[in-house]
């Protein structure tokens, strides 16, 4: 294994471990993980050249890497803002109320689904699906953290604390 | 797989078959129809098509056949109506999103989607939604694309992983949003590539050359061999109106398989190119004329007739290793009647000190399928996925089952499967490293060396990938060492094979040769060989003029016979200087080119591979005959009809030819065995002084290796093609 040049040392660290967990050769095992410290470092988000970094550093096609980051929601193969939220509006949600949740947040932002805001700080994800949280519904997931039983208010109080914290 | 068989019964139909099997693999074998799309025998199997689903008696739902390993006792309905609304439901499915472009679409008439839609399909589609819509992708000058047209098989993504080992097409993306592409814009570049075109079941991957020219069904298959390497993978051109349309493999599982490379599918489009010579020419005067057939022939052996009569050796004949069998051999037959012993087929070889140790013809070693089943291969200086791209997919398919695959290379080559073993040898010190090879192997054995080698072996300090590279062939059952073109080409060939000898005989494994051209076997069994005659009997003592010694000291007259000596030969300068200073220089040529206008006084059009009858003789001495599949260009024609015509002028005796069989007859009933052995029997003392290589041409790319595929127009523009060009070397 060689190159990755654009990864970090922690990155590259990263990846060597998850590696080492599989037997030698199959380190195409190691993709999903590799991309996701990948998009970690780069603030949420892989590019060609990551992608591109991540193929060389396992020996892998890069098309091999572009299939897996395309297929799978949770990598963004454009860039998008630095906190991602992502509100779940499948059936329990919906039914306690996420498309009001979604709607104020889309306001308090002003952007779409599926858009970041200007000042790059804020990503809404497009139609997330069920994300295992149906007793506290409406939730939502922001970076790796998931809020339960949301009013607006919280939803606010959330997003105060995640503006002040750039 | 397990060689146990298991009772199965499809459709109350009792078979018996391996244990291990998939469910298709037991229905195709036993001629049960099962409809497909993504399954293929030659790919592993995806099953994400879901049209092969049937019946099975006690599972709740349809399986698919493909992924579905037979069981003792099982019972199989393909034709049940749970099987046929399962199939019907897929292709409904499977409709939704492609467009209804059949009358536009090239693959029309011959589309596995639209068989089986014909079977399995509505009449009146239930989906009125919008379908979708998928940018084409553009995969370079091969092969067009019509994205919409997927329906998501994967065999071509399979193609690249498994046949071509490097995956350059994926499938991007999930569900609605899926696509099969290269995700950057980047040309698909593999040597082999066009082989998706075939696997592709729909119009999503076509024939860039051969778009919107001409319908599946208007067109005839007619079979040939290909005439670009010493595979001789069997082909079936498609034909339209007497014209050749596009080239298609042609299933032979022990040559070729089922694949082609990209060589031998597009170089057709040199058949048609504007430079082809169209009629017999005669120069008069510094000025050229167009003559009738009778003329030219006439002409033709009256000159070769003053040059030669009575003192043939003031004639120097060269013929192109792509001619057909029966070609060469009345070649033989001319030189014969002007005592004439200067011929050659061997156009890029330039060593020729132990011509006399050549077996025979210069063998594979084994059958072309045989290579599969060596656990150790030594590749010595062959760029082999460029010189035969075919042998390399074999050498590949080894390596994958465990082989050891080493090479001894002049420059690192890409090869996209385990190596045990790469030794780089520059073309300078190409020998020195070789027999460093064979000292590791001696020294690893603790066995002496033969007394002509031990001289160049004093000098030799073994290295540690000296010992990888020849542990390759050491301890195998079943091992092999292929000396390839560049092998063959280098000014030491003789230093090279002696060495190769030795370590084959001490490793006990086969030696095997990668000759040039399509047909170079069948020139030394028709005796296109300055010391040796039909079969391989020595000729007369002392022996005739090799291709080098012939243009050394220039002949009087030159028979050329189908290749261009700019191009053709290793060293084109020289044979510049001897074709302008002769008297006489009589070609027979498919293309006229300038300097063949400067050179010749007689150009008579011969037609090429397509348009001819003949045989060409594989490596493996396989020998296979065809039929011309096309109407020759102009005035061409078949060159046998015309060496026949030419000897009965010349007079000739028995030269009453018929047909290429009665050719192929005559040469047979000289001809005491087919068979070669490879068993060097020479004694050629070795040395490592390499002699000047300077303007010899050693590593020849793989679209510029013979007149038709240097003007494959798409073959030109690869990728692969223009990196040559700007002098680096390249590989997909």
């Amino acid at each position: 294994m060689s190159g990755g040049s654009l990864l970090s040392d922690h990155t590259r660290s990263e990846i060597d471990r998850w590696v080492a967990k599989f037997p030698e050769g199959r380190q195409r095992s190691a993709l999903l993980s590799a991309l996701q410290v990948a998009q970690h470092e780069n603030k949420g988000y892989l590019t060609r050249d990551i992608m591109d970094a991540v193929a060389e550093y396992l020996n892998l096609q890069p098309i091999e890497v572009y299939e897996v980051a395309t297929f799978y929601s949770m990598f963004e193969t454009k860039p998008v803002g630095r906190h991602s939220i992502s509100v779940c509006t499948n059936i329990s949600c919906m039914l306690r109320g996420a498309d009001d949740i979604v709607n104020h947040l889309e306001q308090r932002l002003g952007i779409k689904l599926g858009e970041s805001s200007d000042d790059g700080k804020f990503y809404l994800k497009m139609e997330e699906e069920c994300l295992a949280a149906c007793c506290g519904a409406p939730m939502m997931m922001v970076n790796h953290q998931y809020y339960e039983n949301l009013t607006a208010q919280k939803v606010d109080k959330i997003i105060e604390k995640l503006d002040k914290q750039d | 797989m397990g060689s146990d068989l298991v009772n199965i019964e499809v459709n109350g139909v009792k078979l018996a078959v391996p244990s291990g099997q998939m469910l298709i693999e037991a229905t195709d074998r036993a001629d049960i129809y099962v409809p497909r799309f993504c399954y293929h025998r030659k790919l592993s199997v995806a099953a994400n098509c879901r049209m092969c689903l049937v019946e099975v008696e006690k599972a709740p739902k349809p399986l698919p056949a493909c992924a579905t390993p037979v069981a003792e006792g099982m019972k199989v309905f393909t034709r049940s109506d749970a099987a046929i609304s399962a199939q019907k439901a897929t292709m409904e499915f499977l409709l939704i999103n492609h467009p209804l472009d059949c009358p536009i679409c090239d693959q029309g008439g011959e589309c596995e989607l639209q068989d089986l839609a014909m079977g399995f399909g509505r009449d009146v589609a239930r989906y009125s939604e919008r379908k979708r819509v998928v940018k084409d992708k553009d995969l370079g000058p091969l092969i067009s694309t019509d994205m919409t047209r997927c329906i998501h098989c994967t065999r071509c993504v399979r193609f690249g992983q498994e046949i071509a080992g490097i995956q350059e097409l994926g499938a991007i993306g999930r569900s609605e949003y899926m696509e099969i592409t290269t995700y950057v814009e980047r040309s698909v570049d593999h040597e082999l590539s066009g082989n998706i075109i075939d696997l592709c079941p729909v119009g999503a991957l076509n024939n860039k050359p051969y778009r919107y020219s001409a319908r599946a069904w208007e067109m005839v298959a007619k079979p040939l061999i290909s005439p670009h390497d010493c595979i001789g993978s069997n082909i079936y051109a498609h034909v339209l109106r007497g014209t050749l349309k596009r080239v298609v493999p042609r299933d032979n599982e022990q040559i070729n398989e089922s694949w082609i490379s990209d060589r031998d599918r597009y170089s057709y489009e040199g058949i048609y190119s504007q430079d082809r010579l169209d009629k017999p020419m005669l120069k008069r005067d510094r000025e050229w004329l167009e003559v009738s057939w009778d003329r030219a022939i006439e002409a033709t052996s009256s000159l070769i007739s003053s040059a030669a009569s009575g003192e043939g050796d003031a004639l120097g004949i060269l013929a192109s290793p792509n001619s057909t069998l029966e070609e060469l051999y009345l070649l033989n037959e001319l030189a014969c009647h002007y005592g004439c012993n200067n011929l050659d087929h061997r156009l890029r070889v330039s060593d020729f000190r132990d011509q006399d140790s050549d077996p025979t013809w210069l063998s594979l070693g084994c059958e072309i399928a045989e290579i599969e089943q060596q656990d150790g291969i030594l590749v010595v200086g062959s760029n082999i996925r460029m010189d035969t791209p075919i042998l390399a997919h074999r050498v590949r398919s080894a390596a994958l089952c465990g082989a050891s695959v080493g090479f001894v290379s002049p420059e690192v080559y890409e090869y996209h499967f385990p190596q045990t073993a790469y030794l780089h040898a520059p073309a300078e010190t190409f020998v020195s490293m070789f027999v460093g090879v064979l000292a590791a192997a001696l020294d690893i054995l603790g066995d002496k060396p033969p007394a002509w080698i031990a001289n160049a072996l004093k000098g030799i300090n073994i290295e540690s990938e000296h010992r990888e590279t020849a542990a390759v062939l050491l301890n195998k059952e079943n091992s092999i060492l292929l000396l390839g073109h560049f092998a063959l080409r280098h000014p030491s060939f003789a230093d090279i094979r002696a060495t190769a000898a030795a370590l084959t005989e001490l490793t006990g494994s086969k030696l095997g040769y990668i000759p040039e051209g399509a047909n170079s076997t069948g020139a030394a069994l028709a005796g296109v060989l300055p010391h040796r005659g039909v079969g391989g009997v020595k000729r007369g003592d002392p022996c005739g003029l090799n291709v080098q010694e012939m243009l050394n000291s220039p002949r009087r007259a030159y028979l050329l016979y189908g290749f261009e000596p700019e191009f053709d030969l290793t060293n084109p300068a020289l044979a510049n200087d001897a074709l302008s200073a002769a008297d006489t220089v009589v070609c027979f040529s498919p293309f006229v080119t300038e300097s063949l206008l400067d050179q010749a006084d007689v150009l008579l059009p011969i037609a090429t591979y397509a348009e001819t009858d003949g045989t060409f003789v594989n490596a493996a001495g396989v020998w296979q005959s065809f039929n011309a599949a096309v109407d020759c260009v102009g005035d061409a024609k078949p060159g046998w009809r015309l060496l026949r015509a030419l000897g009965n002028a010349i007079g000739i005796t028995d030269c009453e030819y018929r047909s290429v069989e009665d050719v192929r007859e005559a040469l047979e009933a000289k001809l005491g065995s087919r068979k070669s052995s490879n068993r060097y029997r020479g004694k050629f003392p070795v040395s490592l002084m390499v002699p000047e290589i300077g303007e010899k041409v050693l590593d020849v790319p793989i679209y510029l290796t013979d007149g038709i595929v240097r003007r494959g127009t798409a073959l030109q523009q690869t990728q692969i093609a223009q990196v040559a060009r700007q002098g680096k070397s390249i590989q997909g």
